[in-house]
C-alpha cells in the first residue's frame, strides 16, 4: 500500500491555511490543517484532480479585436496547455454572442469553449 | 453654433459596474435617465478583466467580467426609460438654479449641456503610474501599467512584449502574469516593495504557483535600461523597516516588458469641478450613508467612491446611488437632519460612510483593515456604548470588509459612531 502526503496552501478565503492531504493508493485519507470544511474539500480536490477554468482569447476573422471564452466548466489542470494550444488556434466569424460554442470537447477534455462576450460587428 | 440642451432626472457618469446598476436602480424608481459613457461601448473596466471569479455574491455563479457587465447591460438596454450616450465625456459639473448641469461632449454631439436632478458618479479608478514611484532612468517604450497592458491584449489584440517583469502583486498583477503567460509571453518574476503579497491568496496560487512564476517580496525596480525599448530593470532587495532599496543588492535582469501594478486612486477630477468634498484616507468623495457627497444631489458609488476588491459589492453601491439619486431628483427623498461623525477607530483604514445623516433605514459600514489580523472583532460603538459587534477569522488589508447597522442598531446611537477592528480579546477565533 503506497502512502503519499500533498501540500498545498488554502486559496479558499484569505487564513491560507497549511493543508496537508494524505492518501493510501491514490484515494485521500485525510486532510489536516484545514480550519473549516471547504479546506477539507479543497484539499481533498486538489490532490487527486485539480482543476481550472481557462479564460483566452480567439482571432476574430477581418477584425483585430479577439473575443474572450472560457472553458464551459473546469478542465483537469494538466490539460491547460492544449486547451490554451487549440483556443489560440481557432478564429471566428461575427457575429457571435455570449455561451456561443466556438471549440467543442476542447483537447478532449469533453468541456467546450464557449464566447464570454457578445459582438455584432 | 448653439450649444444642444438635453434634459433627464438622473445623469449617470460612466458605464462600468456602478453606472449600470445605478441606471437601473434609478429607472426602477421611476426617473428619466441618461448614462454616459467615454468609451465605444457600455461595461467599463469589466470589458477587459475576461477572467472569471465575478458575481459569486450576486449571481451566484463565477461569471467573467463581460459576462458580468451583460447581465446589466441587457436589462439598461431593454429600458425605455435609460438613453445611453457613448464617446461622450463630462468636462465639468455645474449648480443650475434647483437643478445641476453637466457640460459633456461627443462626436455625435458636439459641446452639450445636460440638465439633470441629480447625478451620480461612477467614474472609477486610475493607476498609480511610474511617475508615482519614481523609477530611475530614460522614457523607453516597454514600461505599462497592468491595466492598460491589459487592455491592450484583452480588447484591442495587441500582446505587449515577451520577456516580463511585473512590480506589484496586486490583483491585476497576478491576473496579468497569468494572462501573458497563457498569451506566450515569458513572465519572469513578480516583484512586490512590502513583505506581504497585496492579491488574494487564490490569485496567488492560480496565477503565479500554477505557471510556475516567482514572487519576490521586499524588492523593487529601482532603475529601467534601455533608449528605444526597455532592455532590461534593476532590482534591489528593500528594508522592511525603512521600505527603501538596499545598496549593494542591485540586481540586472534582461527584460523587454516592465508592468507596472502599484495601487489605484479613485477618479475624482470631476467631482472636483464642483467642489465635492474628497476624503483622505479613501481619496474619494465623503459620503452620509445614502452615498450623497458634500454637493446635495450628487451621488456617487464603486471605485470613485472607495478602490473595492469585488464588482459584486461595486454592484451594489450603484444600486443604493441609483436609488436614491431618483428619490432625491422626484423630490421623494427623505432629508437627513442628523450629521453623525463616523469615526476611524483602531485598525481600520480608509471608511465610508464618513458621516451619517439619517436619510436611510439602515447603515452600510464599508472599510479597511490596517493590519492583518486571525480572529478579528468588528466593533461599533457611539459614545462608549456597544451598537454592534461582528467577528470575523481574519482580516486583511487586501479585503474590504463590510458590517450592516439596522434601524434598531442605529436607535442605541447617541452621538459619534466609532468602528475598530482588533484580536478578539479571549483569542477565541469567530465564525
Amino acid at each position: 500500500m503506497a502512502t503519499e502526503t500533498k501540500s498545498f496552501t488554502c486559496v479558499q478565503c484569505p487564513m491560507g491555511c497549511p493543508l496537508t492531504v494524505t492518501l493510501e493508493d491514490g484515494v485521500v485519507k485525510g486532510v489536516t490543517g484545514n480550519t473549516c470544511p471547504r479546506g477539507a474539500k479543497y484539499g481533498a480536490a486538489e490532490a487527486t484532480h485539480p482543476e481550472r477554468v481557462v479564460t483566452s482569447l480567439v482571432g476574430v476573422v477581418g477584425d483585430h479585436h479577439p473575443v474572450s471564452v472560457k472553458t464551459a466548466g473546469p478542465v483537469p489542470k494538466e490539460t491547460v496547455d492544449a486547451v490554451l494550444d487549440q483556443i489560440s488556434a481557432t478564429e471566428v466569424r461575427l457575429p457571435v454572442h455570449i455561451g456561443d460554442v466556438v471549440v467543442r470537447d476542447v483537447a478532449g477534455t469533453g468541456v467546450d469553449v464557449v464566447c464570454t462576450k457578445s459582438r455584432e460587428r | 453654433m448653439g450649444v444642444r440642451n438635453l434634459s433627464c432626472d438622473v445623469l449617470v457618469v460612466g458605464g462600468g459596474a456602478a453606472g449600470l446598476s445605478a441606471a437601473n436602480a434609478a429607472a426602477d424608481k421611476g426617473a428619466k435617465v441618461l448614462i454616459v459613457e467615454r468609451e465605444g461601448e457600455l461595461g467599463g473596466i469589466l470589458n477587459q478583466c475576461i477572467h472569471n471569479g465575478f458575481g459569486l455574491h450576486r449571481f451566484g455563479e463565477e461569471l467573467t467580467g463581460p459576462e458580468f457587465a451583460n447581465k446589466d447591460e441587457v436589462k439598461v438596454e431593454a429600458n425605455p426609460s435609460i438613453e445611453v450616450e457613448l464617446g461622450c465625456s463630462v468636462l465639468e459639473l455645474a449648480h443650475d438654479g434647483d437643478r445641476l448641469r453637466a457640460t459633456v461632449s461627443s462626436e455625435a454631439l458636439g459641446l452639450a449641456h445636460v440638465s439633470c436632478g441629480a447625478i451620480v458618479l461612477a467614474c472609477g479608478c486610475r493607476e498609480r503610474t511610474r511617475g508615482q514611484i519614481n523609477i530611475a532612468g530614460g522614457r523607453p517604450a516597454g514600461v505599462y501599467t497592468a491595466g492598460s497592458a491589459q487592455k491592450l491584449i484583452n480588447v484591442d489584440g495587441a500582446l505587449v512584449g515577451k520577456r516580463v517583469v511585473i512590480l506589484g502583486s496586486g490583483d491585476i498583477g497576478l491576473i496579468m502574469a497569468r494572462r501573458m503567460t497563457w498569451e506566450g509571453a515569458k513572465v519572469l518574476m513578480v516583484c512586490e516593495l512590502a513583505s506581504e503579497p497585496g492579491g488574494l491568496r487564490r490569485n496567488i496560487q492560480q496565477c503565479l504557483v500554477d505557471n510556475d512564476i516567482p514572487l519576490y517580496l521586499s524588492r523593487t525596480v529601482t532603475q529601467v535600461f534601455g533608449h528605444d525599448r526597455l532592455e532590461a530593470v534593476e532590482l534591489a532587495d528593500v528594508d522592511p523597516a525603512t521600505m527603501r532599496p538596499i545598496p549593494g543588492t542591485e540586481q540586472r535582469v534582461e527584460c523587454d516588458t516592465l508592468l507596472l501594478s502599484v495601487g489605484l486612486i479613485p477618479e475624482n477630477e470631476l467631482a472636483k469641478t464642483i467642489g465635492i468634498k474628497i476624503d483622505r484616507a479613501t481619496s474619494g468623495p465623503a459620503v452620509d450613508e445614502s452615498l450623497e457627497t458634500s454637493v446635495p444631489g450628487i451621488f456617487v458609488a464603486g471605485n470613485e467612491l472607495h478602490v473595492h476588491d469585488l464588482a459584486d459589492y461595486v454592484s451594489e453601491e450603484g444600486e443604493v446611488a441609483g436609488r436614491n439619486a431618483a428619490e432625491f431628483a422626484l423630490g421623494e427623498r427623505k432629508a437627513g437632519t442628523a450629521d453623525i461623525e463616523v469615526v476611524k477607530g483602531e485598525n481600520v483604514g480608509g471608511m465610508t460612510p464618513q458621516h451619517v445623516t439619517g436619510s436611510a433605514e439602515g447603515v452600510t459600514i464599508r472599510f479597511r483593515p490596517r493590519k492583518r489580523i486571525q480572529g478579528a472583532e468588528i466593533r461599533v460603538t457611539s459614545a462608549g456604548e456597544l451598537v454592534k459587534r461582528a467577528r470575523r477569522m481574519i482580516v486583511v488589508p487586501s479585503e474590504m470588509q463590510t458590517i450592516e447597522l439596522s434601524a434598531d442598531d442605529m436607535a442605541k446611537v447617541t452621538g459619534p459612531i466609532e468602528v475598530s477592528c482588533t484580536p478578539v480579546a479571549n483569542g477565541k477565533k469567530g465564525a
